[in-house]
């Protein structure tokens, strides 16, 4: 995917050589690894054929819940925001993140903007497929957020109350 | 009142930097309007009729000397001398410039107070009653969790885009001020025997186009567990709520879908991973949050006050006021004072200049703990008023302007600021309120009326709470033009309900007349000295109905 920003050991960099392909739908023509929507996902993964496993998408419909089964090898999660203004893919981030225990990359797709990165940082999110119109270099900046916390998050899961020193 | 700490001045600080690059980066035009839109609306920026109206948060509706005189100092310098007071316990300035909104955010910052999240699909104000600490019927006090979850609400990473906005009420003293069955979650704080703190917590109330009161969802819920309680709803909410037709967006509407059983399974369960962990209130936080409430510092008064007596017996006007705009307090020697926003026909409801302001923040000093107030009534409170001073205050009210005895009666008009402002009304509020106000001037008779609430809103969307105004009105539009159907028997607090529709709509200008019928008819069927809510309730709306519209129908 293009214009890419990905967080290594919690420092954001750009990414340029991402081999990843998303695939919302039509034929799958590529050959680099594909994140497929959940029931694609699910029809290769149960087909069997595959050497190597899919990335997955989630769309905001999707339930994080029912993914347990399939944690242990799925390589990437990407969670869709089709419109900015859906905060459904914040709950799905930390249901992944603290109820589910998930490690591994959950990328931020679709339409995902500069004002919004430090929110999705804060709910788990490691890697944000900045939608391509928009500037990678200025999303970047969108990153830090702000320096206080007051509630928990997939980050930090201590509200600023048990962090305050006494 | 709380006072900010360093956390909270840096979180404020920050907030306005990034909202002014926002703002710089819209004007420039690398933000388009769909993406700044929710940006604005969390730094409380809409874009109304003529102007941006910018609406600043009043936590829990308490105001210092200080704010009150920078809110001033706003509507004199970026607005046209007066703010207008919410129901929902905020301000809004309604003639501000875009340009203009990082530097009054930066004045707002400087004396503790911001404009985030009060509007958009968010958390918004968490509100609870004017005499949050001082009412004399208050069980505990509810403002340190109210802080508690201010501050837990605010910038939530993972609950700033709702599927609709979200309000949070809270009451703790025996009668509910708060209107707290029309929010989304409403807290009832009490102690059981044993004294420990515990929350009724009730779901799904709204009031817009669907109106629905809450129901209770779990009852006895340890203070401790609030917060985590809260995620979980919010979390099934966020994850549920309907989002393909903002009419239907509300939790109301997932609350009702579902049926208040099913939606408790579900928070049940989500909470059931969340309650013992780190969101968990401590014993230190609550403490070090309450400390912040303590009382002021009260003189040991007796609570029989030989001046006030003597200008009570002298003073009929002033024995007036003092019946319907002073409210009992706690500490004995002290009241509270309701100073009423609503003159007649000279202001409309809610709108208080700055030299109205100013003055206040002045009353506030002398005579109380420069604490002020502001009622989801849209009237300013005076929470700590000896009692030998009421007389000297309430002449001081009135040369300002703020002195009107009519607090709880029919010219207590609640307001949204309606079709002159707002894009969304589809009808006027503002002459509405003064005409009926001008109808009702005579003290006397308007006095011997007693309670009536009057609720007005300019559309559907129910700003001016109509469904809950023993008269209620609301704004519709009929082929273009602006009409006005009238409900009776709706109820704010432990009793809520819901007004019923006496018919057809009336044109601004019938109004009046049929305020007039209704109380005509209140007079008949009255029985000694019931409230107009009560004699509604038991003669049910047809004896309204047909004075009403015999009235509108006979020839003329």
């Amino acid at each position: 995917m293009n214009n890419l920003i990905s967080l290594r050991d919690g420092e954001p960099r750009i990414v340029t050589d991402d081999p990843w392909v998303l695939l919302r739908d039509g034929e799958i023509t590529e050959q680099g690894p594909l994140i497929l929507p959940l029931a694609r996902w699910r029809e290769r993964q149960e087909a069997g054929g595959q050497t190597r496993c899919d990335g997955l998408l989630l769309s905001p419909d999707d339930e994080p819940l029912e993914l347990p089964p399939w944690l242990a090898v799925l390589p990437l999660i990407a969670i869709d925001f089709p419109s900015f203004r859906d905060g459904r893919g914040y709950s799905q981030a930390y249901l992944l993140r603290s109820r589910l225990g998930w490690r591994g990359e959950l990328r931020a797709v679709g339409d995902v903007l500069r004002d919004q990165l430090a929110h999705m940082r804060q709910c788990g999110f490691d890697s944000f497929a900045v939608r391509e119109d928009k500037s990678v270099h200025d999303a970047l900046k969108g990153l830090a957020g702000m320096s206080v916390q007051y509630g928990r998050s997939v980050i930090e899961p201590r509200p600023l109350f048990r962090r305050r020193p006494l | 009142m709380y006072h900010y700490d360093e956390y909270d001045h840096a979180l404020v600080r920050e907030r306005v930097a990034q909202f002014r690059d926002q703002v710089q980066r819209r004007l420039s035009g690398e933000l388009s309007e769909e993406e700044f839109l929710p940006l604005r609306l969390q730094n409380g920026l809409y874009l109304q009729k003529h102007a941006y109206m910018l609406r600043v948060a009043i936590p829990y509706g308490t105001l210092s000397a200080r704010q009150l005189r920078t809110l001033a100092s706003i509507a004199r310098d970026y607005d046209r001398d007066y703010g207008h007071f919410t129901t929902r316990q905020n301000i809004q300035f309604n003639w501000i410039e875009l340009e203009q909104v990082p530097d009054i955010l930066e004045r707002l910052a400087d004396v503790e107070m911001h404009a985030i999240q009060t509007s958009g699909n968010c958390v918004r104000n968490i509100t609870t009653e004017a005499f949050a600490g001082v009412a004399a019927d208050e069980l505990l006090d509810p403002r340190p969790l109210a802080e508690i979850l201010r501050q837990w609400s605010t910038v939530n990473p993972e609950f700033l885009f709702l599927p609709r906005k979200f309000k949070i009420a809270l009451c703790a003293a025996r009668e509910d001020r708060a209107a707290v069955p029309m929010h989304d979650v409403g807290l009832y704080l009490y102690r059981d025997a044993a004294g420990e703190l515990l929350a009724r917590v009730m779901v799904g109330g709204g009031l817009g186009r669907t109106p629905i009161l809450s129901q209770v969802i779990r009852d006895g819920l340890p203070w401790r567990h609030l917060l985590s309680y809260v995620e979980a709803i919010l979390r099934v909410y966020n994850r549920h709520g309907r989002r393909d037709n903002k009419y239907k967006a509300r939790i109301k509407i997932l609350v009702k879908a579902l049926g208040i059983e099913a939606f408790a399974r579900e928070v049940e369960a989500e909470w059931q991973h969340i309650k013992d962990g780190p969101a968990e209130l401590t014993d230190a936080e609550y403490q070090r949050v309450a400390a912040t409430f303590a009382p002021p510092p009260y003189a040991a008064l007796s609570d029989t006050d030989l001046d006030f007596g003597t200008a009570l017996a002298g003073d009929a006007a002033f024995a007036r006021w003092v019946s319907r705009n002073v409210q009992p307090h706690k500490v004995p020697g002290y009241a509270s004072v309701v100073l009423s926003t609503k003159p007649g026909a000279s202001l409309p409801p809610g709108d208080v200049t700055s030299a109205q302001m100013g003055a206040v923040a002045e009353l506030a000093e002398r005579y109380g703990f420069g604490e002020i107030r502001v009622a989801h009534e849209q009237n300013l409170v005076l929470p700590d008023i000896r009692k030998a001073d009421l007389h000297a205050l309430w002449q001081q009210a009135l040369a300002i302007g703020l002195g009107s005895a009519n607090i709880g009666l029919l010219t207590d008009v609640i307001a949204c600021p309606g079709g002159d402002y707002c894009a969304l009304a589809n009808a006027k509020s503002i002459p509405i309120a003064q005409a009926i106000q001008q109808r009702f001037e005579d003290a006397e008779a308007l006095h011997a009326l007693g309670d009536i609430s009057l609720n007005i809103s300019g559309c559907m969307n129910a700003c001016g709470h109509h469904h809950i105004g023993n008269i209620g009105i609301l704004g519709v539009d009929k082929n273009g033009s602006e009409w006005y159907q009238v409900t009776i028997g709706g109820a704010q607090g432990k009793s809520s309900a819901l007004g019923k529709v006496i018919g057809p709509s009336f044109s601004a200008a019938e109004v009046p007349d049929v305020i007039e019928r209704l109380v005509e008819t209140f007079d008949e069927q009255r029985q000694g000295n019931e409230r107009f809510i009560d004699t509604v309730q038991r003669v049910g709306i047809e004896p309204f109905k047909a004075r009403v519209y015999r009235q509108a129908e006979a020839p003329t």
